[in-house]
């Protein structure tokens, strides 16, 4: 029992700030992508057929950036000459709307809280069925360390609970593919209403990178109502923590 | 054929044998102490053709065999148990039958070959019959932030017979997007064909890249790319013996786990900015360089993790009441787990001494000089314990590997363009156990073929014989003490 203690103390207390400020970020992180505002014209191609999963274009508006596909690999940022595309360090990424995710220049994703009668329900206490569906492990594993010590998830009345009957709403991690559809669609319409979804990480957005492959994956977003957009390979914690804040109307830096 | 795992072969030069001969080759291998490393079928003109990569710890020899195209063969399980899995992923896979295989059922549920392709998990489980016998069917969806898969457990009370597991919910067809690459997608289907253990398969793909080109990556890049295959491993070692702690309700040790992890998994973000080390290991090196500044930086946190690290281990080994539960549950010895051929931890804690860091070290990485971690329990425990020694001889290696980085540049580009007809192995001891990669090229200098195989495949089968005679209670914990991949499994 006393080797319990003492070794509590020696591994101190590790709970992050956040909401009251941002934990450090490593150097190398790349977050939100900025796209600069000059017209590529000419354009130059250097970034054609960079991208893993075609999330950089163009089209008549000019050059965009799809976050609900974009792997954060960095290779467009490395290609591009007149440094068109940058990562920032900014953690911010979640949207309410899949068409908020397609960057132009100014652009940033936004998120707007629920409409006031499921906010006023699960602004208190939001119960998360998570449903992983074709996910790596990469998008699962920074959806779990939220329920840890360093983020203490439940301070914020948001759960992740065993069984869907016992839920508000889903989390979908991974792109979906077709031998867990039937799963997805059982466990989402096993939550009664009013309920929420959540799509978590790049995969679960778009299908990212299996969008183009032979089984049908293209996330949560054509099977299920989303109400909020994560993007990221995986997201980091802090991205996922800050876009189910913000979704519950809570204030976060 | 033999040959250096290092090497490539000219496919050709591989003489195509008829599959009686090509079982009989197999099977006398496996008799002199070689082990399967892949048994797959490869695309031929005149149809699939059966192919075969065995390997001996000893020296790091691998062979090479083929056969002619065939449409069924006398199947090797019945002989050499460790090829159940393989013949049946290559059966569902190319339409070939191994006639007598005991069980040829679905790996993955995602069959074309042979005309309709099933619903996942529908096929005929085993079951026992009687009066008092009952069945658990779980999943796929399970109860917490975990991949889906579907368990059935036949039981008698409490306690199980058998369990079977059936996979294939997490396909998402990575074998077949790789047929016709390397292309601009290539490295992340590598990063995540199992995501927790993203360098372990970037660095088993460099690996067979770099065979093929006959080019290495340079030294300090390799030893980038091998500490941050050690600091995975820390990682997900840490998580496992957090987890397992949860599963018999020791929370001190759960909580503390669960923030070091993360300190580890921050290291990894240190080196390239993504925690699971996204982005930094490629053919040809790491697109990342260390300075002065971030080995100070990590050299620190590296020593507070460590002390944190063992502190919680601490209190988890010397818990009589966490020992009660580990010694004895969900025990392996040492004849099974060498008949199923499995790797990694769950393999060294029944005293098998396979890690392929010492059998197989990466071109230019002189790994050696990690010491063997070995139990001879086979049970909860003895895997909890490897881990825990596993910990430590990681720390040691990486603390070493960074206060001696080789100069010169992290990364130097492979030549443009693959040979054509050869193959080659990428073998990597990864987190959880021996991965390998299996590339064939063709004509145009392209895969014609790329079999990824996770540990997981072949560790599946021996939580199924683990959990034998145990009792359903103890599956959480058997389960964790493997913790396997469903996605690096299913592909």
């Amino acid at each position: 029992m006393l080797d319990i203690l003492a070794e509590r103390l020696r591994q101190g207390r590790r709970t992050v700030a956040f909401p009251e400020s941002v934990p450090d970020l490593p150097p190398r992180y790349r977050g939100l992508p900025t796209l600069a505002p000059q017209s590529c014209d000419p354009p130059c191609a250097s970034c054609a057929g960079v991208c893993p999963t075609g999330a950089l274009g163009r089209d008549a508006d000019g050059l965009y950036l799809d976050l609900g596909r974009c792997l954060f690999c960095g290779a467009c940022e490395a290609a591009c000459p007149r440094g068109m595309v940058t990562f920032t360090r900014d953690h911010r990424l979640a949207s309410s709307t899949r068409q908020g995710l397609v960057l132009r220049p100014g652009l940033r994703p936004a998120v707007a809280p629920l409409e006031p009668g499921r906010r006023r329900l699960f602004a208190r206490s939001l119960k998360l069925r998570e449903i992983s569906a074709g996910g790596c492990n990469a998008c699962e594993a920074d959806t779990n360390v939220l329920t840890t010590v360093v983020f203490d998830l439940g301070r914020f009345g948001i759960d992740f609970v065993a069984s869907p009957r016992h839920a508000d709403g889903v989390a979908v991690t991974g792109p979906v593919p077709r031998n867990m559809l039937a799963a997805t669609l059982s466990t989402f319409a096993a939550v009664p209403d009013p309920r929420v979804a959540v799509a978590i990480g790049t995969c679960a957005v778009s299908g990212g990178l299996f969008a183009a492959g032979p089984e049908a994956a293209e996330g949560a977003t054509p099977h299920l109502p989303v109400d909020l957009f994560i993007p990221g390979c995986p997201p980091h914690p802090l991205t996922i923590l800050d876009g189910l804040l913000r979704l519950l109307g809570m204030k976060t830096p | 054929m033999e040959f250096a795992h290092t090497q490539s072969i000219a496919v050709n030069d591989v003489p195509a044998l008829p599959a009686r001969d090509l079982r009989r080759e197999i099977l006398s291998r496996v008799a002199a102490g070689w082990r399967v490393l892949a048994l797959c079928a490869l695309p031929g003109q005149d149809g699939p053709t059966l192919a075969a990569v065995c390997g001996r710890d000893r020296d790091g020899r691998l062979s090479f065999h083929r056969s002619v195209p065939v449409a069924r063969y006398e199947s090797l399980t019945p002989e050499c148990p460790q090829c159940h899995w393989f013949e049946r992923e290559l059966h569902e896979k190319s339409g070939i039958v191994p006639e007598g295989h005991p069980w040829l059922k679905p790996v993955r549920f995602a069959a074309r070959c042979c005309g309709i392709r099933p619903e996942p998990g529908v096929t005929d489980y085993f079951r026992i019959h009687g009066e008092e016998i009952h069945e658990v069917a779980v999943g796929p969806v399970h109860a917490g932030i975990i991949e889906p898969g579907h368990f059935r457990f036949q039981c008698f009370g409490e306690n199980v017979f058998h369990l079977e597991i059936s996979l294939g919910y997490q396909h998402r067809g990575i074998e077949a997007m790789l047929a016709g690459a390397p292309d601009a997608r290539t490295p992340h289907l590598m990063e995540t064909a199992a995501g927790d253990t993203s360098i372990g398969h970037a660095l088993a793909h460099a690996a067979v890249m770099e065979a093929l080109t006959g080019q290495a990556a340079p030294p300090r890049g390799r030893a980038i790319g091998r500490v941050a295959l050690e600091l995975e491993r820390l990682a997900n070692h840490t998580g496992d013996i957090g987890a397992l702690a949860g599963d018999v309700g020791y929370l001190p040790t759960m909580s503390y786990c669960g923030r070091i992890r993360g300190d580890f998994l921050n290291m990894t973000a240190i080196l390239c900015g993504n925690r699971f080390g996204r982005g930094l290991v490629r053919p040809g090196g790491t697109r990342h360089d260390l300075d002065t500044g971030m080995l100070r930086v990590l050299a620190g946190r590296l020593e507070a993790a460590r002390r944190a690290a063992f502190g919680a281990a601490q209190l988890l080994f010397s818990a009589s009441t966490v020992l009660a539960r580990f010694e004895g549950t969900g025990r392996l010895c040492a004849d099974a787990a060498r008949d199923l051929g499995l790797v990694g931890p769950p393999a060294r804690a029944c005293g098998l001494a396979r890690d392929a860091r010492r059998s197989f070290p990466l071109l230019g990485a002189d790994a050696k000089d990690i010491p063997l971690s070995l139990h001879d329990f086979g049970d909860v425990y003895a895997r909890a314990l490897v881990r825990r020694l596993e910990m430590e001889a990681s720390l040691d290696f990486v603390d070493a590997a960074l206060a001696a980085l080789p100069a010169g540049p992290a990364f130097a580009p492979l030549p443009a363009g693959l040979p054509p007809g050869r193959l080659a192995v990428g073998i990597v001891e990864g987190w959880r156990g021996e991965i390998r990669h299996l590339a064939v090229t063709g004509p145009d200098g392209r895969f014609l073929a790329y079999k990824l195989y996770d540990p997981s495949f072949m560790n599946w089968f021996g939580l199924a014989v683990a959990l034998r005679g145990q009792q359903v209670s103890d599956f959480p914990l058997c389960n964790k003490s493997f913790n396997l991949s469903y996605c690096g499994h299913d592909l």
